[in-house]
């Protein structure tokens, strides 16, 4: 089990979050500018780094609120969270 | 004679309170504090099972939850729990106690044939072997499964409760021994909150078979008074039955705490077990460790038992497990166990030590006592059928030493710490060499003392339980600034143990040595695997099943690390042991599953007409946790019939649905429209207010993943349908973008999908319908066209109707707050029956949507559709960027064979094709087929008065009119269809707009 601290409700168990994959993946501006091979890149491509790894999270059963935890994939250690703005 | 092998006196059993259980039928004494086993070792009944594969008779081995074969079935009936440790499982008046792995019974059992032929039946053999003829497959099956039988699961529902807990504490001490007693102890004067768990039902571990003194006291009275003093101190709380069996992240911690330990099988109680589930911001590890079995050959022979587990059933349960012991160790423990038998008047015919060095405290006491002690000797063999009858003594070298009769073979090949929690959540550990085992170090929040830290001296222990109470308690800041109290025990010194893995030279030729007895995984077949190349520890493990037995492998991995390593010439480190992986002991079903079973495994939705559809006889169906009326049959109609009957009432006069389940997000704010721009493929910021669109929501991958209208209630307010069950996924859906894409968006989304129900009235006489009702809506078609809605009243309730249609006929849906709706329906309902209003279930609803080429998503769809490949191009908006749109111009998005929507007509209209049939050109002899698409839905239509099917068919747009073939389930029998435009019924759509 994960204890995920939500930056508003505090900790939870996993059991109330949902997993969002890799965080820092912003949306391209313009699309329609990118070649095929760099739309298949922010598509699909993903880098399942190995150690410290920051990630999306909602908090589905509690404030319905997606943050950015960081957490070590390999001990799953939780190493700490953010919000995508403004502060609890 | 009952009960000849208890001692006259001692031990911690109640014979004041004397009781009776069966085993196998047969009416077994016992004694109040008694186990299954201690009561059966006292009653002189020393087979209690067959094993596993060869059969062979197996005794008991163990005292405790590291036993591998005194497995059995306790109770009967529904309550019948298979695969219990009579080791561990208290002795309760009235238990009915079977064996589990024998044919047709224990003492004659025709299995055991199996052990003749053991030399061709090898590790590895089910897979080699077993494979071929196919065809013989269900009959191997039947006879393993008959062959390895591991006792009986209830066949009827198992009439007890069980629960789970969940709890919080400062510091879990798991093991109520004498380190995890004095850590609690340490922990609790600190000031912190205390759960303290042991696996049997009297705290104190090793405390309860030893005869040394605590404090002065003798040490089972000290364990019972710290405990009884633990259990009153406010804030602390002691479980006893309860084991941990799992270690998780975040230190998550489950235990199964067993209630019915005391309960006569067939009374019952409540609750069966509980499962807890435990989230400590501190653990000390106080689960001791477990004594390593020694090979040799016969080793699996009842009376073939760990040396400490004789002590304990001496000392705690004052039963001498035979009448002539022999002795066989590689360190000092074995002698104390010769001590305790001497004390309580059993012959020790000799003690085989592989050391050459004996002269510790412990040797020089037994020596003193006249025991025959061989130094550096081993057993070579033991004699005796159902029973161990001699030992056969040698050299190192295999000079013999001679044959000692004995029905007692006591072995201690050292100790190896149960770290399997530590292990299980991937604690750190390491080889520790004075043991010869692994051993934890402290992990994160992890602090373990005692014996599983490799201490196995009293006095060290309780002080090392002392310090790991303390330091637990000042991690979370609890300290009351002294020193706690060491429990104070005498120190003795232990000479140090001399690994013995392998017997040396020929010795290792007496066959058969078992390393897992519960497995049946000999000496023999861990050379083969290394033979075969399967040298890792977890190879040997799939290749020979080592560990894989419901007892984990407790005894038999630390053995198998040394024997590996020795076989390979390898530093037993650098082997390690197989995954340690939950649940250390088995954990009955019932209490994992706890109350999540039966009509609570799962919520079930249900709108608020769900009584009047039962009234009305409906058949149901689930849609994901929703309850769906389906369609209702008449008296004595089938499905068919009733469905054909909706469907014509819908087409000729007006059916009512019950379509609250639409998911509804409310979407407000003055980006309201830029919002639904960007996430749907059409244009919506000029729609105007009291206007509804049909639109489509697209993955970033260009996919469709959900459709459904959405209306503009005013500026700044839309409201959103989505299919039922995407309505969680949808609303997830926005959220993401708008929290972590475009948090500059004012734009607020509220699920408001419980709060409004939906009727739809559908048919060309629903404005008649509505009309009786009664409303101040004005329903003539130019003051209330198709895709608009009104506010207003239906029969005396506010309302909001849309005019929009699922069906292809003139309809409405009528939104109501939930608690008016089913006042709004019986009126309906009412005001319709005088024009033949039919309810319709879901079945219907889809009938009448096929006829209409309407796309369900998750039917016509499955996430590789994209809407050009269903038809709907014409929604994709040029003008703008929306999720999903880039995708739409990959190569693959554009493939002119991509598979798309067509309707299918069979040559024969009464034949219905099967939905997920495959679609063929030529089924002729060519294999294998190509497949051109497959059927996504497929009907009856009663208004066609044929059938009628959509498909998804590979540039299928391009070439209406084809022939192809649709397979069946029958092999060869393929029906014949010719594709067409996938609206079946009113494509000019007049219908729905009269």
């Amino acid at each position: 089990m994960l204890l995920i601290p939500c930056p508003w409700c505090g900790p939870r168990e996993d059991d109330e979050f949902t997993f969002g994959g890799e965080a820092d993946f912003p949306r391209p501006a313009e699309p329609e500018a990118l070649t095929d091979e760099q739309w298949a890149d922010y598509l699909f491509m993903r880098d399942n780094r190995r150690g410290r790894h920051r990630e999306q999270w909602c908090h589905t059963a509690g404030c319905r609120r997606w943050f950015i935890v960081e957490r070590d994939t390999v001990t799953n250690e939780i190493l700490g969270a953010g919000t995508y703005g403004g502060s609890p | 004679m009952s009960q000849p092998f208890r001692l006259d006196h001692g031990g911690r059993v109640d014979r004041d309170t004397p009781l009776q259980f069966t085993f196998d039928g047969r009416p077994i004494d016992a004694f109040r504090g008694d186990t299954v086993a201690s009561a059966l070792l006292a009653n002189g009944v020393t087979l209690v099972g067959r094993s596993f594969k060869y059969h062979r008779p197996r005794g008991i081995v163990s005292a405790g939850a590291e036993d591998p074969n005194a497995f059995v079935q306790l109770g009967h009936g529904a309550r019948t729990l298979p695969n219990r440790l009579g080791t561990v499982t208290a002795a309760t008046l009235g238990l009915k106690v079977r064996h589990v792995n024998a044919w047709p019974n224990l003492e004659y059992d025709l299995m055991s044939a199996f052990g003749l032929v053991a030399p061709f039946i090898p590790a590895g053999f089910y897979y080699k072997t077993l494979m071929w003829p196919r065809r013989f497959w269900p009959l191997y099956e039947h006879v393993l499964r008959h062959a390895a039988g591991l006792g009986h699961a209830p066949t009827a529902a198992d009439p007890d409760r069980y629960d789970h807990v969940h709890a919080h504490c400062d510091v879990l001490v798991v093991g109520a021994g004498p380190a995890g007693l004095a850590a609690a102890h340490a922990a609790v004067q600190s000031g912190a909150r205390v759960l303290l768990v042991d696996e049997q039902s009297e705290a104190g571990g090793s405390l309860l078979s030893t005869d040394e003194r605590v404090d002065g006291l003798p040490a089972p009275q000290w364990a019972a008074t710290a405990t009884a003093e633990l259990a009153a101190t406010p804030g602390v709380t002691v479980l006893p039955n309860t084991t941990a069996f799992g270690l998780y992240e975040s230190n998550l911690v489950l235990l199964a705490e067993r209630l019915r330990t005391d309960q006569p099988d067939d009374a019952g109680s409540e609750s069966g077990a509980r499962v807890w589930r435990v989230l400590p911001r501190q653990i000390v590890l106080a689960t001791g460790a477990h004594e390593r079995p020694l090979l040799f050959a016969n080793n699996d022979r009842p009376g073939v038992m760990l040396a400490g587990a004789i002590s304990t059933y001496v000392r705690r349960y004052a039963v001498a497990p035979g009448s002539r012991a022999v002795l066989f160790t590689n360190n000092d423990s074995a002698y104390r166990t010769a001590l305790d038998l001497t004390d309580a008047g059993v012959p020790v015919a000799a003690i085989a030590d592989v050391r050459t060095d004996t002269d510790g405290d412990l040797p020089s006491e037994a020596r003193a006592q006249g025991i025959p002690i061989h130094a550096g000797a081993a057993v070579r063999r033991a004699h005796g059928r159902g029973r161990v009858a001699a030992a056969e003594l040698c050299s190192l070298d295999g000079a013999p030493l001679g044959t000692v009769e004995c029905d007692l073979l006591g072995v201690s090949g050292g100790f190896a710490p149960a770290l399997h929690l530590h292990a299980q959540a991937s604690g750190p550990t390491e080889w520790d060499p004075t043991l010869a085992a692994f051993a934890p170090r402290p992990g994160s929040g992890i602090h373990p003392a005692g014996a599983v830290a490799g201490e196995l001296d009293l006095a060290a222990t309780l002080r090392q339980g002392t310090q790991a109470g303390s330091a637990a308690a000042a991690a979370v800041g609890c300290s009351n600034g002294s020193e706690p109290e060491v429990p104070r025990a005498t120190e003795s010194t232990q000479a140090p143990i001399q690994p013995y893995w392998l017997p040396p030279g020929d010795l290792a030729g007496a066959k058969p040595q078992f390393v897992d007895l519960h497995e049946d995984v000999t000496l023999d077949d861990l050379r083969l695997s290394l033979r075969e190349g399967y040298e890792s520890i977890e190879h040997v493990k799939r290749y020979t099943t080592l560990g894989m037995g419901p007892d984990q492998g407790k005894l038999a991995n630390p053995l198998a690390t040394g024997v590996i390593a020795q076989l390979l010439g390898r530093d037993p480190a650098s082997v390690g042991t197989p995954r340690h992986r939950p649940a250390y002991s088995p954990v009955s079903l019932g209490a994992i599953a706890g109350r999540h079973i039966g009509p609570l495994a799962d919520p079930v939705r249900v709108t608020p007409m769900q009584d009047w559809h039962e009234a009305a006889g409906a058949r149901f169906e689930n849609v994901g946790q929703w309850r769906r009326a389906w369609y209702y049959p008449q008296p004595g109609e089938s499905m068919h019939e009733a469905v054909a009957r909706e469907c014509l009432a819908v087409r000729h006069r007006v059916g009512i649905l019950d379509y609250s389940t639409l998911g509804k997000i409310e979407i407000t704010g003055p980006d309201a429209g830029e919002f639904l721009d960007r996430v749907y493929t059409n244009a919506w910021k000029r729609l105007r207010p009291g206007r509804c669109r049909y639109g489509l929501m697209l993955g970033e991958d260009g996919m469709i993943f959900d459709d459904g209208v959405t209306a503009r209630l005013d500026d700044q307010r839309y409201l959103m349908f989505t299919s039922t069950s995407n309505a969680a996924p949808v609303l997830a859906w926005l959220e993401q973008w708008l929290q972590t894409e475009w948090p500059d968006l004012r734009v607020y989304l509220t699920s408001v999908s419980e709060h409004w129900s939906n009727i739809a009235l559908a048919g060309p006489r629903s404005r008649d319908v509505l009309a009786a009702a009664g409303t101040d809506i004005p329903l003539a078609g130019r003051d209330f066209p198709f895709m608009t809605f009104r506010e207003g009243h239906v029969a005396g309730v506010p309302t909001r109707v849309f005019r929009i249609s699922f069906s292809g006929e003139l309809s409405y849906e009528i939104n109501v707050a939930a608690d008016r709706a089913r006042h709004v329906w019986e009126s309906l309902v009412d005001a319709g029956r005088p024009l033949g209003i039919t309810p319709y279930g879901t079945e219907t609803m889809h009938v009448l949507r096929a006829e209409k080429g309407f796309i369900i998503v998750g039917q016509e769809t499955d996430g590789s559709v994209t809407p050009s490949d269903v038809g709907l191009g014409r929604l994709l908006s040029r003008r703008k960027d929306f999720l999903g749109k880039r995708s739409l111009s990959r190569p693959d998005s554009v493939r002119p064979d991509r598979k798309q929507l067509v309707g299918l007509l069979t040559d024969d209209p009464a034949q219905v094709l099967p939905e997920g049939g495959h679609v063929v050109d030529d089924p002729g002899p060519q294999r294998p087929l190509p497949m051109r698409g497959h059927v996504t839905s497929s009907y009856v239509s009663p208004v066609l008065g044929r059938s009628i099917a959509l498909a998804m068919v590979s540039g299928g747009r391009a070439a209406l009119g084809e022939r192809l073939y649709v397979a069946t389930l029958h092999n060869d029998r393929w029906l014949p269809a010719r594709s067409c435009h996938p609206v079946f019924y009113d494509p000019a759509g007049a219908r729905q707009h009269a």
